[in-house]
């Protein structure tokens, strides 16, 4: 249990998705405007992640692996080169069907939604936690946890941001860096106090 | 012909991908630490940002509407997948430095941006053009990153020690925080400040 705890606190604070390996930062600047789509926007990534993250993990162990394809008596093949279209495949699916089904089953929701979730597709955040998945060997269950662990990091931050990019309304910015400048510098100073986790060790 | 050179020319400044866009800036902040990732992740992006341009607008009047995002994400990754494969194989430092960052130029909106935006409307040899020019804008801003953090952090310039650190002997006492992520963020910050005083018609 420890291990899994771990694995979901790393992923949340100390490696966050969003601040320090900058993935996802076109949704992450784009959406951050107000609280109330940030949080939506959150709920998809979350529910993307969770489903994404082990069924890449699956792909991978049982079809692209070096020696995976052994049953089927190629215990030489290594697909591992064609990852990238695969993951992406199965992400750009995977998207797909959760639109239809929420569309049928939850129409508030998916109307609430709107543009984000085909958007998630290219959020490179969603992608990412899958190579990383691939590159640190998790086993299924490890990458289901990893794959809720990075949402609700990325989820988290990009809350934060909206929460900050709301009261900034109010400040009297300089003319050239209103707008998208500023919220770099903002960026920047909440990935230096996430830093600060990065002290923290289980 | 002077289509094509607006085409490869305006991405630079004028309507600079990351900078005003805002496309693309994961990969710009992850990978600038160095000049030598950052060049490598330039000339990466550059050509797959063309080829992708130049041969989805060769088959764009063949495209169904509503399986084009599939189509382009094909076409992106199979490139992405060939660069990755190469730089495996005659620069496998080089790979493992950027770790996934290869991999996530599919996700990179540039990419997708422009094939959407303009070789899904543009015959090939502008496309080309817009691809080459994008790539390029993306390119500079990561250089100029990459020069100011590399110079900074490390006191070095492609690996050549500019300013020699104290804890080699020298003068210069390295500033730790450009090697880290946030100085990235300050410095396209900065950076997009700066541009949008020169061209005051670009402020928000």
């Amino acid at each position: 249990m420890a291990h899994y705890f771990t694995i979901f606190f790393n992923s949340v604070f100390i490696d966050n998705i969003a601040l320090t390996f900058f993935l996802g930062m076109c949704t992450f600047i784009a959406v951050s405007k107000k609280v109330d789509t940030a949080i939506m926007l959150s709920a998809a990534v979350i529910a993307v992640e969770f489903i994404t993250v082990p069924v890449n993990n699956l792909l991978y162990t049982f079809l692209l692996k070096k020696g995976a394809l052994a049953w089927a008596g190629f215990p030489e093949l290594d697909l591992s080169f064609l990852g990238l279209i695969c993951y992406i495949a199965v992400i750009a699916a995977i998207v797909q069907i959760l639109e239809m089904a929420l569309d049928k089953y939850l129409p508030a929701l998916y109307n609430a939604l709107g543009i984000f979730l085909p958007l998630i597709t290219v959020n490179c955040a969603i992608l990412g936690a899958s190579l990383f998945m691939v590159e640190r060997d998790y086993n299924v269950m490890e990458s289901t946890v990893y794959g809720v662990g990075v949402g609700v990091g990325f989820g988290l931050a990009i809350c934060l941001l909206a929460g900050i990019r709301e009261k900034l309304s109010y400040s009297d910015v300089p003319k050239g860096i209103r707008g998208v400048g500023i919220t770099f510098i903002i960026v920047g100073l909440m990935a230096m106090s996430f830093k600060a986790f990065s002290g923290l060790q289980f | 012909m002077a289509k094509a050179k607006d085409a490869l020319l305006d991405p630079l400044f004028n309507n600079n991908p990351i900078a005003l866009q805002i496309l693309g800036i994961c990969s710009a902040l992850a990978v600038t630490n160095k000049l030598s990732t950052a060049l490598t992740m330039t000339i990466a992006v550059t050509l797959v940002t063309g080829f992708s341009n130049a041969s989805i607008s060769a088959i764009r009047n063949h495209i169904p509407n509503s399986i084009r995002i599939i189509v382009q994400m094909t076409v992106i990754a199979t490139l992405v997948i060939i660069i990755d494969q190469m730089l495996k194989a005659y620069a496998y430092e080089m790979s493992k430095a950027l770790s996934v960052y290869v991999g996530l130029i599919i996700t990179n909106c540039i990419v997708m941006g422009r094939a959407e935006a303009y070789a899904m409307k543009n015959p090939v040899y502008e496309s080309f053009m817009d691809g080459i020019g994008n790539g390029l804008g993306y390119g500079i801003i990561l250089l100029a990153v990459g020069f100011v953090r590399e110079l900074f952090g490390s006191g070095k310039i492609f690996g050549l020690t500019i300013l020699n650190p104290v804890n080699n002997g020298g003068w210069y006492q390295t500033n730790g925080l450009m090697l880290l992520a946030p100085s990235a963020f300050f410095l396209i910050g900065f950076i997009i400040w700066g541009l949008r005083t020169w061209k005051p018609e670009l402020q928000e």
